[in-house]
């Protein structure tokens, strides 16, 4: 396997001038994932904090606005009571499992961060099969949701973590089959080379009708896997009470709530890096300044972001049948179609290059 | 082909609701209707429908339009409002006449339900606006609403 660690190198070539390689390799490796985990622990918290300000101008309000200028710390010291907290539990509770799901959840949407190219020189780990990766990733979540609401000894909990089951199950399939139409086009799995197939056109302009599809189809299947609103029947308030962290308070309760946020980020960042290019900047404006590619692909993926809380505060839940109709009857099929129509403007060679 | 009617009709609905709520978003800068409460105590200015507590209007002659009718105190579902009254020679007519003594409005008990106001005949009390109705005791919550030495204005009973 061709495993590249491009941002590793400078810190190791660093680290191995006082210490032995074995060492300096690890140590960049535990200084990489620190760096990783810092970061996105704090994005993780402004996402929480652009949800709650994006929910209250959809709704005509102003939103949280007094932690700090625009309420810019909110988020801050919220995690800071959640640390402060206790942590309480139920009696009958299955302690190792209960305790162990939290972390399976984070340690799971965090894993699919390293792979993503930021830009060109800013990424963790450059894997040959990076998008079935990100898929593989993306589904072991769940483990973690249902092994909360199994353990947590509570109805409620375990209903919304079996609906989850249903439903990360089910658009699993369309998510990786959109994703599939994609990689008809690009002929690679790996995201550093689909990034580099970009140069001539992003993917969504190349692939055009099909493309647009697929896009669409990604991005309600994608909500969907996140477990938001319009599908949110994991934690249907009127319904499960808080769904399956019901029993979960204080740090624990704050790990799920952080992983639902990194979720939507990843799901919002394969898409721009299967769609729309990645770091690359539109009509290459800014390739002199090869740095400059971070700031494309948030801004990018903070766009899909956007979307997504667009599609929480606009829609209203479906029920449990509703939802199986939409992945059953609808996408999946329109999908299989469309991989076959892909397959054909691929083969005939009707894709556009700019 | 109705599998891709509805599709089509799916998608369009989608984006109706999408655009209704983009409007909202885009708007939302100039019509937030969040009140910044305790730093625009000064100009805050409550709606018209606000239910703060029932008073009792009096005009410049120190005149009310309440005819000691007890409607209101029969209408109130938990007896938050007493009316003394008596039967006392009016000095205009000079016949006997019910009139209000006192009218008790025991704002403590109040679920501002606001049946005694649609149940007033002649409009004598009405909704007003206030909301920093917080004391210290309980006592002060039980208030008169008409002022001492009011009477009924001329021409509300015919």
């Amino acid at each position: 396997m061709n495993i590249s660690l491009n941002i590793t190198k400078t810190i190791t070539e660093l680290l191995s001038g006082f210490m032995p390689e074995s060492a300096a390799n690890i140590g960049a490796m535990v200084t990489i994932a620190l760096i990783y985990l810092a970061i996105f622990a704090v994005a993780g918290l402004y996402l929480v904090l652009l949800e709650r300000k994006v929910a209250a101008w959809f709704q005509l309000r102003l939103g949280p606005n007094r932690v700090g200028p625009w309420g810019l710390l909110q988020t801050m010291a919220d995690a800071l009571k959640l640390v402060s907290k206790e942590l309480t539990g139920t009696v009958k509770a299955d302690k190792f499992l209960y305790n162990l799901a939290p972390y399976f959840v984070i340690v799971s949407s965090l894993m699919a961060l390293s792979v993503f190219p930021f830009t060109q020189e800013f990424q963790a780990f450059d894997i040959n099969i990076g998008l079935f990766f990100l898929i593989a990733i993306s589904s072991i979540g769940v483990i973690g949701i249902l092994l909360g609401g199994w353990a947590s000894n509570n109805k409620f909990a375990l209903i919304g973590a079996m609906r989850s089951g249903v439903q990360t199950i089910s658009y699993e399939l369309s998510v990786g089959l959109s994703l599939l139409t994609m990689v008809l086009l690009t002929g690679t799995l790996q995201l550093s080379e689909i990034i580099e197939v970009q140069k001539n056109g992003w993917l969504i302009v190349q692939g055009h009708i099909p493309a647009v599809i697929a896009f669409m189809i990604y991005m309600i299947a994608g909500t969907a896997e996140t477990n938001r609103a319009p599908f949110d029947m994991v934690e249907a308030e009127s319904e499960l009470g808080a769904g399956f962290h019901t029993e979960y308070s204080g740090m624990k309760f704050a790990y799920f709530f952080l992983a639902e946020f990194i979720n939507m980020f990843i799901i919002a960042a394969i898409a721009t890096t299967v769609f729309f290019g990645g770091w690359l900047s539109p009509f290459g404006i800014t390739e002199s300044i090869p740095w400059l590619g971070v700031f494309w692909f948030i801004g990018k993926t903070f766009m899909l972001v956007f979307l997504m809380m667009w599609f929480r505060w606009t829609f209203p839940r479906l029920r449990v049948d509703q939802l199986l109709t939409l992945e059953w009857k609808y996408l999946l099929p329109l999908n299989l179609l469309n991989i076959v129509l892909m397959a054909l403007i691929v083969w005939l060679g009707f894709t556009i290059q700019l | 082909m109705s599998y891709f009617g509805d599709i089509y009709k799916g998608i369009k609905t989608l984006l109706t609701g999408m655009s209704v709520t983009g409007k909202y978003f885009l708007t939302s800068r100039k019509g937030a209707i969040t009140q910044q409460y305790p730093d625009n105590r000064e100009t805050l200015k409550m709606f018209e429908r606000f239910r703060g507590e029932v008073v009792m209007p009096h005009d410049e002659n120190n005149e009310h339009r309440c005819t000691g009718c007890q409607k209101c105190e029969l209408a109130c579902p938990n007896g938050s409002i007493e009316i003394i009254w008596d039967r006392q020679i009016d000095p205009e007519s000079g016949k006997k006449k019910k009139m209000i003594d006192k009218h008790i409005y025991h704002l403590g008990m109040c679920t501002m339900c606001g049946l005694c106001i649609e149940a007033c005949p002649t409009d004598a009390i009405v909704w007003a606006q206030n909301f920093e109705n917080s004391v210290y005791d309980r006592s002060y919550l039980t208030k008169v609403l008409n002022q001492p030495g009011s009477k009924l204005k001329a021409g509300v009973e015919e």
